[in-house]
């Protein structure tokens, strides 16, 4: 399954829920969520862990909406509308966490 | 592929309905299908044509009526969400349609994948 | 309209009730999917298991008390009621706090509930 956040870590549990629920496929942070991408924060090693099961996405014109485009987490993978089209095809189904 | 869409936020708010826009875009781009995108909650916010966006912003609800016609896409507003919203027939922007939401179970049913947007 | 097609629909609540509207509204596409003889789960994690906390009275907020809706689900064959164990606890609630019957889930068994679903639809 793909699991699609849009929250910011800092003020919202989702991504950490999302992260723990998840038994497998992939996330995609998109919005406000891509911040959890980035490197260097207090979330990276919580974040990185969750590749044991998981593989992790950003939509890339959020990050350089909001000046992120620097380093992020080893393992996540930048895509574009087109590769989040991709990743909604690839998978069965598809949870937006609201 | 065959997609539907729902879209939960109004327009300008919340980002929600610019990435579904984007989303649709690269969708069609790449030969899918958009079966319908169904708007709630706030989203039907989006439907009305009484918008008028800044000259050097970006009319929300102007590019969903143009996505529409050019390629032949379902608007379906929400007729309970949207008349709690003031959004009726005589301000609808073109493309879009009001109905039940009979019309969004439909398309979970039919479509290949359900995409939602919304806070 | 959709021939023979059942479909599993889950429907994943994360918010509490009354702050917004998304409960309320969630409820009522709930409905609808039961009429047309799809598959229906519901699925509380997060802030969402508030949604089913007995005692709710909307009188001093002017709003409609939705919550005797959940009770009346198993007219209309919506049984399959789940609550995220971590999110319930973490709220100091038990299954004798909630209005209905549930089924309680670790965070573990309800990733595997997400993975069997055809449609999951998340307001």
């Amino acid at each position: 399954m793909l699991h699609i956040i849009n929250k910011s870590p800092f003020v919202s549990s989702t991504l950490e829920t999302c992260l723990e629920v998840a038994t497998g496929g992939s996330v995609l942070l998109i919005e406000d969520a891509v911040y959890g991408a980035v490197a260097g924060t207090i979330l990276e090693k919580k974040v990185s862990a969750a590749q044991t099961k998981l593989k992790l996405h950003v939509l890339g014109p959020d990050l350089e909406a909001r000046g992120m485009s620097g380093a992020l987490i080893p393992g996540v993978e930048k895509i574009d509308y087109a590769g989040f089209v991709d990743l909604v095809s690839r998978h069965k189904t598809c949870q937006s966490w609201l | 592929m065959k997609l539907g869409i729902v879209i939960n936020e109004g327009p300008y708010q919340h980002q929600a309905s610019d990435s579904a826009y984007l989303f649709c875009k690269a969708a069609l781009a790449k030969g899918h299908e958009i079966f319908r995108v169904f708007f709630y909650h706030d989203g039907v916010n989006n439907a009305t044509r009484l918008t008028e966006p800044p000259q050097d912003d970006r009319n929300v609800v102007a590019r969903w009526s143009a996505l529409a016609q050019e390629h032949g896409i379902d608007l379906v507003v929400c007729v309970a969400a949207a008349l709690r919203r003031g959004i009726k027939e005589e301000n609808l922007a073109p493309g879009f349609r009001i109905s039940g939401l009979g019309q969004l179970v439909e398309a979970g049913i039919q479509a290949d994948r359900l995409v939602t947007f919304g806070d | 309209m959709s021939g023979d097609t059942i479909k599993k629909f889950l429907f994943v609540n994360r918010k509490a009730p009354y702050g917004t509207v998304y409960a309320l509204e969630s409820l009522e596409v709930v409905l609808i999917t039961a009429a047309f003889d799809q598959d229906v789960s519901l699925a509380f994690l997060d802030d969402g298991v508030y949604q089913l906390k007995k005692g709710q009275n909307t009188k001093g907020i002017e709003m409609k008390n939705f919550s005797l809706t959940y009770r009346a689900l198993e007219g209309y064959d919506i049984e399959k009621l789940f609550v995220e164990k971590e999110a319930m606890e973490a709220r100091g609630l038990t299954k004798e706090d909630l209005l209905v019957d549930v089924t309680v889930l670790d965070r573990q068994a309800m990733g595997q509930l997400m993975d069997d679903q055809d449609v999951i639809l998340s307001f």
